[in-house]
This record gives structure tokens, C-alpha cells and sequence, in this order.
């Protein structure tokens, strides 16, 4: 088996290499299930450090050459975002807030490059009614299967971090596949490998986190007390993270959600509402089928029409 | 009062056995129009309310043809139902006779329908098809919309869609089992067939479980005088 890769910094081999994320590496698979894999792929994660992103949007060109999207040419509205939100072909999006930050005064310019979070606890995934139109892989990346997508925007539902975008064109959903068919062959993401500040780190979920806490300490070090690791534990951590200078207020960060988890009404939609419902039919079938075993179909006897027929009798 | 139970088109025709009117072609077809689209939603809906009968969507062309028809068979439901609903409102309406045939519902179920009140053109149980069906149907229309994501995404915020989506899947297993009852429930009053078929019940069928409607018909004399008969 091929190592997992490390990093996205060093280049990729030059000979061919074989895809090794396959159908056998699936941990999830959305409306259907997948036997237990036989290995275990080491996880990966991709490390935001925000503290460090200039906004170049070198990622989101990386990203839409690598995808090969053509994202419309928009109007500029006097706003740095460029597109005005993620769509089917942009599948990551640089967004900017000014912060007026009370303690110091500084306004602060906030930068943070959104995307699919790769969930450990997809909401996508679970609210999916395709089979296998969202699959999830030992070693953490959550895709979309796009022959199998039905297009319908349950995933859009299921999602807690409002990522994933339907095409107009071939009517079925887009997001970040964490460069996926890339990183099956030994390499990083496209934005990692083009972010000019490394801003942008890809490796082992271990490795990240390590990194995260020497940059953690760094920031402390420089007076960002509140520096922290975004890797929210309500959706059983993420393989995108994000290091925040200010972890205590993720919301400052273009609604950045605190406490991030699957909807309770999507969990109730897709758990108890479906035991009901099945239920619920399955009672009333079984009723009748029980009332036509006890009670004997209710006939019009003679004399109810003879009945009738003196009443019509009377009255002409 | 009573004037509201008889629908234009109901008459008697004299004969062996009585025939009586009771839906008029219009009125057929506008019911197996909401009939068969009401099945192919549940077929289609079906399909997405749980992973083990996707399959259903191959009735359709596929998951991607099964999702972009069920909204607009929905739009056909609403409609059709719309006209059903304008015909048959003042009929179901409740009334307070309502009371003391429900006090005895349970000779209904049990085949001792003898020892009930008089019923007009539809009896409680009826009713309450009639009318939980229309909230149902509205209720679906409405949450439809919201997470119709194809034309009207931008109605609708992502946690209304959610809440939308819920209460469009409990509606619809509501709507199933209602439907359930409402089919059982013709089957088995053996002769009710007929009038959604030929537009007709007998006189016997209509003096067993709608006698004050048949009364009341043969009283205001909507009775239609037989044909001549052949030599």
C-alpha cells in the first residue's frame, strides 16, 4: 500500500502512480451500506492557518484550474469576494471580514478561505436518499459521486457549514472533494500546493494538529491569547481545520458556527420521522388487513333495496 | 340546512333495483385524476423517504427524472384536489347529527351499521378524510415550495428548509395512511365501487349507509321518471 501523503509542498512523483482510494476504503456510503474495510487509511487533514492567509485567492485559481470550473464573471460590488458566495464551480471562497477589534482598537482583517469541512459526521452524507451519491473513505474525505446524485438538495439540508451548491447545468451537487483524485495519487490538494504563504497545510490529521500547536503557540507568544484550533467536536471533528487567532469567537469569521452539528430536525427528519412513518403506514395496512379478517364485508342486502324502492315508490 | 348534502347531479332513477345518481362524469374524472396522482407521489415520495425503496425511482427514468417530476405531479394533485374540494365542501361540512353517529362508530366497524343514525351524502368518518386530506394537501403544497430547491431555493432560508422537509415527510405518511383508509374503506362497503366507476349507486346501497340523503332526495323529487319501457 502506498504511504498516505504528508505534505503538499514537495512534488509529486513523476512516474505513474495507482489510485489508491477505492470503493474498498468507503467507511460511509450516503442511503446504503459498505462492508468494513479491510484497511484502515491513515486520516487526513487540511490545515488553515487563517492568522497566516493574505487573501491572494491563489487557492480559489488552483482550485478551478485543478476541478477544470468555470465559475461566471461577476460585477464587482466593492467587496473583496470574488464570487459573491460558493457555487457549483467555485468550490472554495475566500471570505473577508473587517473586525473592529473592541480590546485593542486594531481593525483587524479577517481572511478565511471556506469550503467543504470534511465533517467526521458528514450531515450531507446522512440525509442523502442516493445511494452512494456521497461516500466517505477511512482516511476522512467526504465526495460526492455525481453519476449517482439525484440532485434533489437534501445534502444542502443535512449540511451544518452551508456548503454544498447545486448545478444548474447537470442538476447535481458540488463541493470540495479535498482534491480527492489527487491526493489517491500521493498528492496534495491543489490550493495547498499553491498557497504561496502556507497558509494552506495538507497531511496526516496527526501532523496537522501538531503543526496547528506550534502556530497556536506562536500566535499566544505575539499576544493572541484566544488562538486555537477549530476542529469542532459536535460533528466529530473536521479534516478541514482552521487555526484562528481569535478561537473563542469563531463567529467573526464570516459566521464561522460556534458549535457546528447535524440539525436536530434533520437527525428527527432522517431517524425518528422515518420509524414513524413506516410505522404509521405499516398500522393502518395491518388494520385493514386485520378488520377484513374479523368483519365481513359490508353488503347491501335485498331488502335495502326493496326498502329503497318503496321509499322511490311513495314519492312518484 | 339539509339543501347543502344534495349535489347537483345526484337524482334517482326509479327501477329494479333504484339507481341513484351520485358523481357526475366531471366529478369522476376530477377524482381519478387526484387519485393517480396521488399514488405516483407516493410512489416517487416514497423513493426518497428511505433508502430501501429508492428502487421505485426506476418507475419514474431514474432518481434524477423521479426528482424533478414529483413537484410538478404535486402541483397536479393540489389542482385537482383544489376541484374536488370546491365540489364537495358543503357536503362534508359538520353537522351536529355528526355527534350521535360517532357515539356509535364502533357499530360501524363492527358490520352492525343498522343500529346507526341516519347519514346524508357523507357520514363523519367520511368527513374527516374529507377535511384532514385538504390540510394535508395544503400543508404539503406549502412545504413542497420551500424545499422545491430547483425554482424557488431563494424562498427559503436552510433552516426553514429543514423544518419544511420534516413536516413534508410526516404529512405525506399521514396523506398514505388516510389514503389507506379512504381505499379500505371503499372496498369493503361492498357496492361503493361503483359510484367513482359508473357514476351510480343502488338504492339499497344508499338506504343502507346514506338514508337521509336518499330521503331527502326522493322528498325534494329529484327522482327521474324511468325510461319508457320497451314494449
Amino acid at each position: 500500500m502506498e504511504p498516505s501523503p504528508h505534505t503538499a509542498t514537495s512534488n509529486p512523483p513523476v512516474a505513474a502512480t495507482a489510485a489508491n482510494l477505492s470503493e474498498r476504503d468507503l467507511v460511509r456510503r450516503s442511503a446504503s451500506s459498505v462492508p468494513p474495510p479491510a484497511r484502515q487509511l491513515e486520516p487526513v487533514a487540511k490545515l488553515i492557518d487563517v492568522s497566516k492567509c493574505i487573501g491572494c485567492k491563489a487557492c480559489q485559481s488552483a482550485c478551478i484550474e485543478w476541478n477544470d470550473t468555470n465559475p461566471a464573471i461577476e460585477t464587482n460590488v466593492g467587496v473583496y469576494e470574488n464570487p459573491h458566495d460558493l457555487t457549483p464551480d467555485m468550490f472554495t471562497l475566500m471570505r473577508f471580514t473587517e473586525w473592529d477589534n473592541p480590546q485593542t482598537g486594531n481593525l483587524e482583517w479577517l481572511i478565511r478561505k471556506d469550503g467543504c469541512m470534511h465533517c467526521e459526521d458528514p450531515g450531507c452524507l446522512k440525509a442523502c436518499p442516493a445511494p452512494g451519491a456521497i461516500v466517505q473513505y477511512s482516511n476522512g474525505i467526504v465526495d460526492f459521486v455525481h453519476e449517482n446524485c439525484i440532485g434533489c438538495g437534501y445534502c444542502i439540508k443535512g449540511c451544518p457549514f452551508n456548503i454544498p451548491r447545486i448545478s444548474k447545468v447537470d442538476h447535481t451537487a458540488y463541493k470540495c472533494t479535498l482534491c480527492s483524485d489527487r491526493v489517491s495519487v500521493g498528492q496534495g490538494p491543489a490550493c495547498a500546493k499553491a498557497c504561496p504563504t502556507h497558509a494552506i497545510s495538507f497531511g496526516t490529521k496527526e501532523d496537522m494538529k501538531t503543526l496547528a500547536n506550534s502556530r497556536i503557540e506562536d500566535l499566544k507568544s505575539r499576544g493572541y491569547e484566544n488562538a486555537g484550533l477549530y476542529d469542532p467536536p459536535g460533528v466529530g471533528g473536521t479534516h478541514v481545520m482552521y487555526v484562528l487567532h481569535h478561537n473563542d469567537q469563531p463567529e467573526i469569521y464570516s459566521n464561522l458556527p460556534r458549535d457546528p452539528r447535524i440539525s436536530p430536525v434533520v437527525n428527527a427528519w432522517k431517524g425518528m420521522a422515518k420509524y414513524l412513518g413506516f410505522a404509521a403506514m405499516g398500522l393502518a395496512a395491518a388494520a385493514g388487513v386485520l378488520h377484513s379478517a374479523f368483519v365481513s364485508p359490508n353488503r347491501v342486502s335485498s331488502e335495502d333495496e326493496e326498502k329503497a324502492e318503496d321509499l322511490v315508490k311513495e314519492k312518484t | 340546512m339539509a339543501d347543502r348534502d344534495i349535489a347537483k347531479e345526484d337524482a334517482i332513477h326509479p327501477g329494479r333495483p333504484v339507481v341513484v345518481s351520485r358523481y357526475n362524469l366531471g366529478a369522476r374524472i376530477n377524482h381519478w385524476i387526484t387519485a393517480a396522482s396521488l399514488i405516483l407521489l407516493a410512489l416517487s415520495g416514497l423513493a426518497f423517504f428511505h433508502p430501501s425503496l429508492f428502487f421505485l425511482t426506476g418507475l419514474f427514468g431514474g432518481g434524477q427524472d423521479a426528482r424533478a417530476i414529483h413537484p410538478w405531479i404535486g402541483v397536479v394533485l393540489f389542482f385537482s384536489f383544489a376541484g374536488l374540494f370546491i365540489r364537495f365542501w358543503r357536503a362534508n361540512l359538520p353537522e351536529k347529527s355528526d355527534k350521535a353517529w360517532l357515539a356509535h362508530a364502533n357499530d360501524m366497524i363492527t358490520g352492525n351499521e343498522e343500529k346507526m343514525p341516519e347519514v346524508g351524502r357523507y357520514n363523519p368518518i367520511q368527513k374527516f378524510n374529507f377535511w384532514v386530506m385538504a390540510i394535508l394537501i395544503i400543508a404539503l403544497i406549502v412545504t413542497g415550495f420551500a424545499i422545491w430547491d430547483q425554482y424557488f431555493f431563494d424562498w427559503t432560508t436552510i433552516p426553514q428548509k429543514r423544518i419544511a422537509v420534516l413536516i413534508h415527510s410526516l404529512a405525506a405518511v399521514a396523506l398514505i395512511c388516510i389514503w389507506i383508509v379512504h381505499v379500505y374503506a371503499a372496498i369493503w362497503a361492498r357496492g361503493t365501487l361503483s359510484a367513482m366507476t359508473r357514476g351510480s349507486v343502488t338504492g339499497g346501497w344508499a338506504w343502507k349507509h346514506h338514508r337521509r340523503w336518499l330521503k331527502e332526495l326522493a322528498e325534494r323529487h329529484r327522482v327521474k321518471k324511468p325510461a319508457a319501457p320497451a314494449e
